[in-house]
């Protein structure tokens, strides 16, 4: 009898159990679908033509856009992919086609704490190496700044893509008596192609959301600006600004922007996850 | 240089050696980064250090204009927000790492679960910030009213729920992965000497993944530490050492966000440089730590 | 892959090229206040629209304004906390104040109905040391008969960063208040006993909006425009008196220095509004330095003379103060005594008032 209690006790913990950890599963989903839900409430009505093409209005002035800070965004993710992209490509190449030495343990190492670096301590290096020196806030600092963030994903992701391809392939060329760096240019590369590209994006996901680091580095202009040597806008700087003012007009932008970046990661990701759900299936 | 020596093939031996050289520059390139970037912000904390010396770290008083600079508020206003979100969270995250781990391991509720918390990982922070500022702070609000406290609505509290937030997927996607890799036949062993699947999460499960569920806490940790935009839209911003769970306060983060622009005199600056490398080593001692037990964690599932 | 990274680099060189060959498009890059910074976004607005000079003004507080022209960051900084004698130790140059106008700051609140509310000048020093901390408490039920005020605490909000708009309301505080010049004192950043930070004019003003029962200070535009009541303070003669671009003229109405750095805080005229202030442009008096050219010097030297001139028929519809006639001409004088290379870039009365406003 008592035997049989234990059991049925057993037995309601387990379904005790299991049902809340499914329910705290799902319970944690609804700060996302709140974030979502208002994101799209109030993003979508911001969003029209003028969202797009026009310049801010003046402070206090309803309308205007957030069209500088778009293309903001894309000069500084230009800026920061020039930068780090090749560097980091190199290295994750270095990494897995000449991991073993002393020194590819200390780049793994550095790597690691690189990614681990808080984004504002990126933006004080950024000011006292490129702002002071330069004289003058500039995306080119925002964007250096940007790179030594997406850097470390890039690396990583290079060299666990890499690291993927069959050593057949490898060897079959080395075999044939082509040289190391010939097979690593025309055969490893070429083969890890979308893998590759799979961590650039994954990067350019990283850093299309940082604000922090901008703060002091590229600094906002409320004017149209191309020059990487000047002041910039971009929207996760606009966000931040935006949002903690006091007007109206200027948090539906905020609203807007949210929806834009949102919308944008978003496409990032899936398109990282698309390809290396490819990638993988390959080999 | 490096690498010089490893030339082999008949092919040209001058490209191979340019090309070696330029992979071992770049690996070499990234090594040095990390030492401009650790040296630049000793050197430029030293007047700091040399100022104020070790009363830095216990000073409670944040008081630039009268020359004291405490980082006391901070490190505790950081600590508290992190630890505090990291206590919200870890039941949340938990129980996704066991149910996507042990319950539900495939199937569309299974991806969909988990593509929502991936999704979670990449809504930028400063969305948090915007959407904790605006949907968080007056349910916060009406909350402390309901309790008689102050009625701030931004404060720890807030802040410490942005966070655990955002860090949800960071130890989940972890705790998932590990979880899936305790061995069947252990599961099937506990099963077949009948046990209920409560028991077998908790004796065999939770034991065998233990490390690698600890390693994403790290990782989830290092993030909050970190964290800037989200906390300093949503805390307060009061130079003071945190009173309670309701108060204002401010991270070490959320301090030079706010001043590093505007600060003048160089025992100032140099502080707030302070807190920066202060933050540096904290975020590395954390992430480096969360490595080490993963790769420990890999090689006892292997 | 090696070509690559050539060809990147390329890329990157030609964009800072291509960028670089407009660069007869004229800009100059500003910092500092945010209390003026609703009239100087309207004013570079428009003159960008009438002189085609790109003028990117970031609103990132007096401090940095002051900060960012010490570390020759930006072209010029501004600041409604003028840079004292000990501050001005750490300038490796003469910097100029000129003043653009006047505003008041305001305390503002978030009460149900929103009533105007007379506050006495120690009220407002308690409340915002923390030792006033309910609205319905009887010092500002007193001043304020008929008022019904909620049994609710007191919130008090204060700039987060280094501000002018808190050195004109922590100095008028220190003006009126022995406790507030012993405890907190006067600055752009203090040490605060209460309250809940917030960035900027406009996140002190967002954030009041935000909280019922908050109290904060901000320029005066930024509460009109979002429709925040805003305080009556008790002057010195007695009076209470609303913040308007009237009341603000007024309190200037005093003695100036020929560097117009001045406070005009507690004013003792009769009908001022005590918590005024001036708002000044700074910039190098020798304007030849890092490689700027003299194009550049004369691109800015006109810019702060039109803000002085044409410039000031924007401020009263933003509810700033303008000039009055002496700090004009002070204004006037101080722009006069920039140099490029120690010479004059105006000359004495070759440039009146009415050829700029004629333009180029």
């Amino acid at each position: 009898m008592r035997e049989e209690r234990r059991i049925v006790v057993r037995v309601a913990w387990d379904r005790l159990f299991s049902a809340a950890t499914a329910l705290l599963s799902y319970l944690s989903l609804i700060p996302l679908f709140l974030i979502l839900y208002y994101i799209g409430r109030r993003g979508i009505s911001a969003v029209d033509w003028d969202f797009f093409t026009s310049l801010p209005a003046p402070v206090g002035e309803t309308g205007g856009g957030v069209s500088n800070a778009l293309v903001g965004s894309a000069v500084l993710i230009g800026v920061a992919c020039v930068l780090a992209v090749p560097v980091g490509i190199a290295a994750g190449v270095f990494l897995s086609e000449y991991g073993k030495s002393r020194l590819a343990g200390a780049v793994r190492l550095a790597v690691d704490v690189l990614q681990g670096i808080p984004s504002i301590v990126i933006g004080i290096i950024a000011y006292l190496w490129i702002v002071r020196p330069m004289r003058g806030f500039s995306a080119l600092s925002g964007g250096a700044a940007l790179a030594m963030l997406m850097l470390p994903v890039v690396v990583r992701s290079t060299e666990e893509t890499l690291r993927l391809i069959p050593s057949a392939l490898r060897e079959a060329s080395l075999a044939l008596g082509v040289p190391r760096h010939r097979t690593v240019l025309k055969v490893i590369l070429p083969a890890g192609l979308s893998g590759i590209l799979t961590a650039v994006i994954l990067g350019v996901a990283r850093i299309s959301g940082e604000t922090a680091p901008l703060l002091f580095t590229a600094f906002g202009s409320p004017f149209m600006e191309w020059n990487v040597l000047r002041p910039m806008n971009s929207l996760p700087l606009m966000i931040f600004n935006y949002a903690t003012s006091p007007y109206p007009e200027w948090h539906a932008l905020a609203w807007g922007a949210s929806f834009v970046l949102a919308v944008f990661m978003l496409l990032m990701n899936l398109v990282a996850k698309v390809m290396a759900r490819r990638w993988k299936i390959r080999f | 240089m490096w690498g010089t020596g490893t030339v082999r093939g008949g092919a040209p031996a001058t490209s191979e050696a340019v090309f070696e050289r330029l992979l071992h520059i770049s690996g070499a390139g990234i090594l040095a980064l990390l030492a401009v970037v650790f040296v630049t912000l000793l050197v430029h904390s030293f007047p700091a250090v040399k100022d104020l010396g070790a009363a830095f770290l216990y000073g409670r008083v944040w008081d630039p204009v009268g020359g004291e600079h405490g980082a006391l508020p901070f490190v505790l206003g950081t600590l508290f927000t992190s630890f505090l979100a990291l206590g919200i969270s870890m039941p949340f995250s938990l129980a996704i790492s066991i149910y996507l781990g042990e319950y539900c391991t495939e199937g569309p509720f299974s991806s969909f679960l988990r593509s929502a918390v991936d999704l979670l990982a990449g809504i930028p922070s400063v969305i948090y910030g915007f959407w904790g500022l605006f949907v968080l702070v007056p349910l916060v609000r009406s909350l402390q009213i309901k309790l008689g406290a102050m009625p701030y609505g931004v404060g720890v509290f807030t802040a410490s729920l942005v966070l655990a937030i955002m860090i949800v997927p960071y130890s989940a996607s972890l705790g998932r992965e590990v979880i899936h890799l305790v061995p069947a036949d252990q599961k099937e062993a506990a099963l077949a000497l009948g046990a209920t699947r409560a028991e077998v999460v908790r004796k065999v499960i939770l034991p065998y993944a233990r490390s690698g569920i600890l390693a994403g806490v790290l990782l989830a940790l290092g993030r909050a530490l970190g964290e800037t935009m989200a906390v300093t839209m949503v805390i307060g911003n009061s130079n003071v050492v945190p009173q309670g769970l309701f108060s204002p306060a401010n991270t070490m983060a959320g301090v030079i966000a706010n001043e590093f622009a505007e600060a003048t005199g160089s025992v100032y600056l140099s502080a707030l440089v302070e807190i920066g490398l202060l933050l540096f080593v904290v975020g590395t001692a954390v992430n480096i730590l969360g490595r080490r037990v993963i790769k420990r964690a890999s090689v006892e599932a292997a | 892959m090696r070509r690559s990274v050539t060809l990147a680099w390329a890329a990157i060189l030609a964009l800072a090229c291509a960028a670089a060959a407009p660069a007869a498009e004229r800009r100059i890059v500003g910092a500092g206040a945010t209390f003026p910074y609703p009239l100087y976004s309207k004013m570079f607005d428009v003159y960008y629209r009438q002189e085609g000079v790109k003028v990117n003004y970031q609103a990132i507080g007096s401090g940095g304004g002051i900060r960012q022209v010490q570390s020759r960051t930006v072209d010029f900084g501004a600041t409604d906390a003028f840079i004292g004698d000990e501050e001005m130790a750490a300038f490796t140059g003469a910097v100029l104040h000129v003043p653009t106008c006047l505003g008041a700051v305001v305390v503002t609140y978030n009460l149900p109905g929103g009533p105007t509310l007379n506050l006495a000048p120690d009220v407002v020093a308690d409340i915002f040391l923390g030792k006033l901390t309910r609205w319905d408490d009887e010092r500002i039920v007193e001043a304020n008969p008929g008022v019904g005020l909620p049994d609710m605490g007191i919130v008090v909000v204060r700039r987060s960063d280094g501000s002018g708009t808190t050195f004109i309301f922590s100095d008028y505080l220190s003006k009126v208040s022995p406790e507030w010049k012993e405890t907190v004192g006067a600055g752009k950043v203090v040490n605060w006993p209460c309250g809940l930070g917030a960035k900027g004019n406009p996140g002190v003003a967002g954030l009041v909006k935000q909280l019922p029962g908050s109290i904060g200070y901000v320029e005066l535009v930024y509460a009109v425009s979002n429709g925040m009541p805003v305080a009556n303070i008790r002057n010195r003669s007695g009076r209470f008196i609303a913040p308007t671009v009237e009341s603000v003229s007024q309190a200037a109405d005093t003695e100036l220095p020929d560097d117009m750095r001045v406070s005009i805080t507690d004013t003792g005229a009769e009908g001022g509004y005590p918590i005024s202030g001036f708002t000044w442009v700074i910039f190098y008096k020798e304007q030849d330095y890092a490689g700027r050219t003299l194009e550049q010097a004369r691109d800015l030297i006109d810019l702060v003379w039109w803000m002085t001139h044409e410039g000031q028929k924007l401020a009263e519809p933003l509810h700033y103060a303008r000039l009055g006639e002496v700090a004009l001409r002070k204004a006037e004088t101080l722009v006069r005594s920039a140099v490029y290379g120690g010479e004059p870039m105006l000359a004495g009365e070759a440039r009146p008032a009415s050829a700029a406003e004629a333009g180029r």
